[in-house]
């Protein structure tokens, strides 16, 4: 019988990942996932500032559905979602390190 | 349409990423000096980058019809070395006359921590004293935001400093604003996976402007793609923006930042001024 190629590339998908634990595959795809989250973050606000309402549209409803966790009704959500991901700053840095003024 | 990318590191990249930049349009690159993916041991192997920073890729580029500039500096990773630092900061002054160089960078933080810092400071002061332009890295993801405000809060120290005469790079939605409204320049690098994808500058540009905002690939050894510029001249494309922003973008800003320089000196091609009305 013919080996259908859809199988191969399925088995070959299921053993690269069947090769790798958890942990491994969290630290090889973190970055790949992070930049796809903020993607979706960016698509939504270029849908939002386009003309035009795309709300009830069925496949606008799948992606909200899809991705609750990164809706909210506020703008600036690649921003919002890049302070998120971001070490807090606090503006008297340069007396904790006790930096010399150069003015 | 001709481009400028304003960062792009070639030592890392094979010759014929020259040739299939200069097909796709590339005239123009400046190579800040950066971290070569493994500390240096001594100041003499930075001395000899910054020979080939000065005269061995100007020289590939030009076999391609790519005029090659390139900033000069000891890279925010290895200044947390604070001696070898200095070391190397003294050797800066001997190559500023080189035809290509147009200024000092990219310095910058890369943990934010306080070595990074004073050295980040003595760069700025270097620049000042040799009047030089400045090109600036900011940190990456988590450390970005607050590294890029360290960087401004130093920067703002510094009484003699021409804001204009400053790009800080690397900037994404959450950093982009602080530096425009500061009145320094502002670079978006084009990365797969971190810093911006072509759409999300595009997207930066429209909500910011076209004004002192510049697009580069950053190309180097890492993951990276030397012919996003292009990319980003489809996604504008795309979107219905006229070829004079895009031009703007990929080709006037860089040219006007780079043109404070004393040692900018693009001469364009015949076939360049034929196209782009020089």
């Amino acid at each position: 019988m013919e080996k259908n190629r859809d199988d191969d590339i399925v088995n070959n998908v299921w053993r690269e990942s069947g090769e790798m634990n958890a942990l491994q595959v969290l630290d090889r795809e973190f970055l790949e996932v992070r930049a796809k989250i903020l993607e979706i973050a960016a698509s939504l606000d270029r849908m939002d500032r386009a003309d035009g309402d795309v709300s009830m549209d069925p496949n606008r409803q799948l992606l909200v559905r899809g991705i609750d966790l990164l809706l909210s009704n506020q703008p600036d959500r690649a921003e919002r979602f890049q302070r998120l991901f971001s070490r807090d700053y606090h503006d008297d840095w340069q007396i904790e390190f006790e930096m010399k003024n150069r003015a | 349409m001709y481009y400028i990318d304003p960062h792009i590191h070639m030592v890392s990249r094979t010759t014929d990423d020259y040739q299939t930049l200069a097909r796709m349009g590339c005239v123009a690159m400046s190579e800040p000096a950066f971290w070569a993916g493994f500390d240096r041991g001594s100041a003499e192997s930075f001395r000899d980058y910054f020979k080939q920073l000065t005269e061995v890729e100007p020289a590939r580029a030009a076999q391609y019809g790519i005029q090659h500039f390139t900033w000069l500096c000891i890279n925010a990773k290895e200044a947390e070395n604070v001696e070898l630092s200095r070391e190397v900061m003294k050797l800066i002054p001997e190559f500023l006359d080189c035809p290509n160089v147009l200024g000092i960078g990219e310095i910058g933080l890369n943990k934010n921590t306080r070595n990074e810092s004073i050295i980040f400071q003595e760069h700025v002061e270097l620049a000042i004293a040799h009047q030089q332009q400045i090109l600036i890295h900011t940190p990456h993801l988590a450390d970005k935001y607050q590294g890029t405000r360290m960087i401004l809060d130093m920067l703002a120290g510094h009484a003699g400093l021409e804001r204009c005469q400053v790009l800080v790079d690397h900037v994404e939605e959450h950093t982009v604003r602080d530096v425009i409204d500061a009145g320094y320049w502002a670079g978006m690098t084009l990365y797969p996976v971190t810093k911006c994808t072509p759409a999300r500058a595009v997207d930066i540009i429209e909500r910011m402007g076209p004004d002192r905002l510049c697009v580069n690939s950053a190309g180097d050894w890492g993951p990276s793609k030397p012919t996003a510029v292009p990319d980003l001249i489809l996604e504008m494309r795309r979107r219905g923006h006229s070829e004079g922003v895009i031009r703007q973008i990929v080709f006037d800003n860089p040219y006007q930042f780079f043109s404070q320089s004393k040692h900018f000196s693009f001469t364009p091609t015949k076939e360049t001024r034929v196209f782009e009305s020089f």
